[in-house]
């Protein structure tokens, strides 16, 4: 086991980091990346984790997740069309046999599909590298058979990673990752092969961690979201930062949850300095014009005793 | 109730260390309220003293003998706990900076000897704006504790202390234990050690002297119960309420200085908790509202505890 994963290198959020400008004097690029997912009510035990809180069949957990597709999303799609804002879908690739009709009303509107897995009840860990590599190809293929879009992102189902996660995703074609938390602007990756972008996405912003986790009021939430995006705002200014909404459809989508979300979700969108973006096209103006300087600009870590 | 507890110890019911004062030789017990007022310079009422934390979060963390907060959490590679924490170095800091920056203020950084390995233009960013380096142990996976070897637990002391000294160029002579988890020998260590503050006892709001066996060593206040993991990880409070209870804290210490002499306001912080874009507004307003009193001294510790000793004379 590595004490560092050695994924990224050492570049401080001070004046000597390269400057960011976005397109058309965007201070923000702003990207929403709903969780699309299918937890499966018997999947097989990996030894590194339980796929339920409680013995099969978990029935509160697995509806609670189940209704994120069958109500919740749907509410939430609403919200974002009213706001003009994409999403990304973050995709337990699955869901495109499972439930085309989803997947429509994603591509119907414009939206970008980057890949969770297959299913969020399959973990990486454990995995050998010809299963992972199996893994992610059945990403790539599902992806373009159903939408008819090059798989570009990657966000790892549940956040579970084997050490060569990140070296294949590269090496297989993928131009950037969600899964790093070190960050409010994008960085290079260091990995074996390819070139690959990691997008900050955001775990503080994640209706997961906040409804779950940090156990916060609805109202809270949007407030939390403007004050992430007013500071980031402020800061864009000198340099370009990326603000992401990560979104579970079960938790944001229920009833009364909503309007909280609507509220913040139209005050950002709503500012004129906002770069409305996809998660491939943050990557992409990213990695054309700012990589290589982010990749000259970072310093070596020191190995530590 | 159970009639298969097993027997107690015959001296369970002992109390050798029953007297006045503490069951122990480390210091003496002392009232605060009885104490000689402080004088700080320029008559100041309050030390302001900030305490941000640089910390270092192996990826395989052991946790021995328990996960400090902040710990990996997920199975291996836990990237998004690495990251997160990560992020107070690389990101999280350089907004305190600023904010600290807005009002001449300079803390006295706590810092895991592994980070200034890692990232000595950070550490060379904190000496160049006057910061005093604390040694904040060697990382978030090497805790002081019972189990270690004194040797070993000296060594890991010895280590931290030289690799500190050669980043920052300064004596360095605060320490705080990683999680403020000490042995019993700790103190003995880094007495020998030279070290003349340590901020693991939450046990007053101003200095006091404790006995090692090479001479003394001061307690630091460094409270945990005020302090941004506290409050806004643990508890869950809004970032509102972080502000209003930093603001209460002050308030209240400004108010006893005016007849109980000089009090110490200390903040502690970890930069991947107060950093997040969301939470550095309550920082700011807080720094703001003391800062706008009269009577403010902004200090490092070492500055702190060199006026409090000069006032004991």
């Amino acid at each position: 086991m590595k004490r560092d994963p050695a994924l990224y290198d050492y570049l401080p959020y001070n004046a000597q980091r390269p400057v960011i400008k976005w397109p058309n004097g965007a201070r923000v690029a702003f990207w929403v990346a709903p969780n699309v997912e299918f937890y499966e009510l018997n999947p097989p035990r990996n030894p590194a984790r339980a796929p339920w809180a409680r013995p099969a069949p978990d029935v509160l957990n697995y509806s609670y997740r189940d209704y994120g597709n069958r109500a919740g999303f749907w509410r939430m799609l609403e919200a974002m069309k009213r706001c003009n804002v994409r999403g990304s879908v973050s995709l337990n690739v699955a869901v495109c046999e499972h439930h085309p009709e989803v997947i429509k009303a994603c591509a119907d509107n414009g939206w970008e599909f980057y890949s969770h897995g297959t299913y969020n009840t399959r973990y990486l860990m454990g995995m050998s590298e010809a299963e992972e590599r199996a893994v992610i190809q059945d990403s790539i293929d599902t992806i373009k058979k159903h939408t008819g879009q090059k798989l570009d992102g990657w966000l790892a189902p549940a956040l579970t990673y084997t050490p060569n996660t990140m070296d294949l995703v590269a090496e297989m074609g993928l131009t950037y990752i969600c899964d790093l938390f070190h960050d409010d602007q994008p960085g290079p990756v260091k990995v074996k092969q390819g070139r690959l972008t990691s997008v900050p996405y955001s775990l503080e912003m994640n209706d997961t961690i906040v409804y779950n986790v940090n156990l916060v009021q609805p109202r809270r939430y949007a407030d939390i979201l403007k004050r992430q995006f007013d500071r980031l705002y402020e800061e864009g200014e000198q340099s370009g930062t990326v603000m992401c909404i990560p979104l579970h459809p079960y938790l944001v989508g229920q009833p009364y949850r909503m309007a909280a979300f609507e509220e913040a979700l139209s005050y950002i969108a709503g500012h004129d300095k906002v770069w409305l973006a996809t998660g491939r096209e943050i990557a992409q103006y990213f990695n054309e014009h700012y990589f290589d300087a982010f990749t000259a600009a970072a310093q070596p870590v020191g190995e530590a005793p | 109730m159970s009639t298969n507890a097993k027997p107690l110890p015959a001296d369970y019911l002992d109390y050798p260390l029953r007297r006045y004062g503490m069951d122990h030789e480390r210091y003496d017990w002392s009232m605060l309220p009885d104490r000689k007022p402080v004088a700080w310079p320029s008559q100041a009422r309050v030390a302001l003293w900030v305490v941000p934390a640089l910390e270092w979060f192996p990826l395989n963390m052991a946790g021995v003998p328990f996960k400090p907060p902040g710990a990996m959490q997920t199975a291996y590679p836990d990237l998004r706990h690495y990251t997160l924490r990560d992020y107070g170095n690389r990101v999280g800091i350089f907004r305190i900076m600023k904010a600290l920056e807005k009002h001449g203020i300079r803390p006295t950084v706590a810092v895991n000897a592994a980070v200034a390995v890692r990232y000595p233009s950070l550490i060379k960013e904190c000496t160049q704006r006057g910061w005093e380096i604390m040694a904040n142990g060697l990382d978030m996976d090497h805790l002081h504790h019972g189990g270690l070897a004194v040797d070993d637990e000296k060594k890991l002391i010895d280590t931290t202390l030289d690799i500190l000294r050669q980043a920052s160029g300064q004596a360095v002579r605060g320490w705080l234990s990683p999680a403020k988890s000490e042995s019993a020998a700790t103190l003995d260590l880094l007495g020998a050690a030279g070290f003349d503050y340590v901020c693991d006892w939450v046990n007053d709001d101003m200095p006091y002297a404790m006995r090692t066996a090479s001479g003394p060593i001061h307690a630091m206040p460094h409270p945990i119960d005020i302090d941004d993991h506290t409050i806004l990880v643990q508890n869950h409070h809004t970032e509102d309420d972080f502000r209003d209870q930093l603001c209460d804290q002050f308030d209240l210490l400004y108010k006893e200085s005016a007849t109980a002499g000089g009090r110490i306001m200390a903040i502690s912080l970890h930069p991947w908790v107060i950093g997040q874009p969301y939470r550095m507004r309550a920082l700011e307003e807080a720094l703001a509202h003391i800062m706008r009193h009269p009577g403010v001294w902004a200090a490092t510790g070492s500055e702190i505890l060199d006026a409090w000793k000069a006032s004991q004379v």
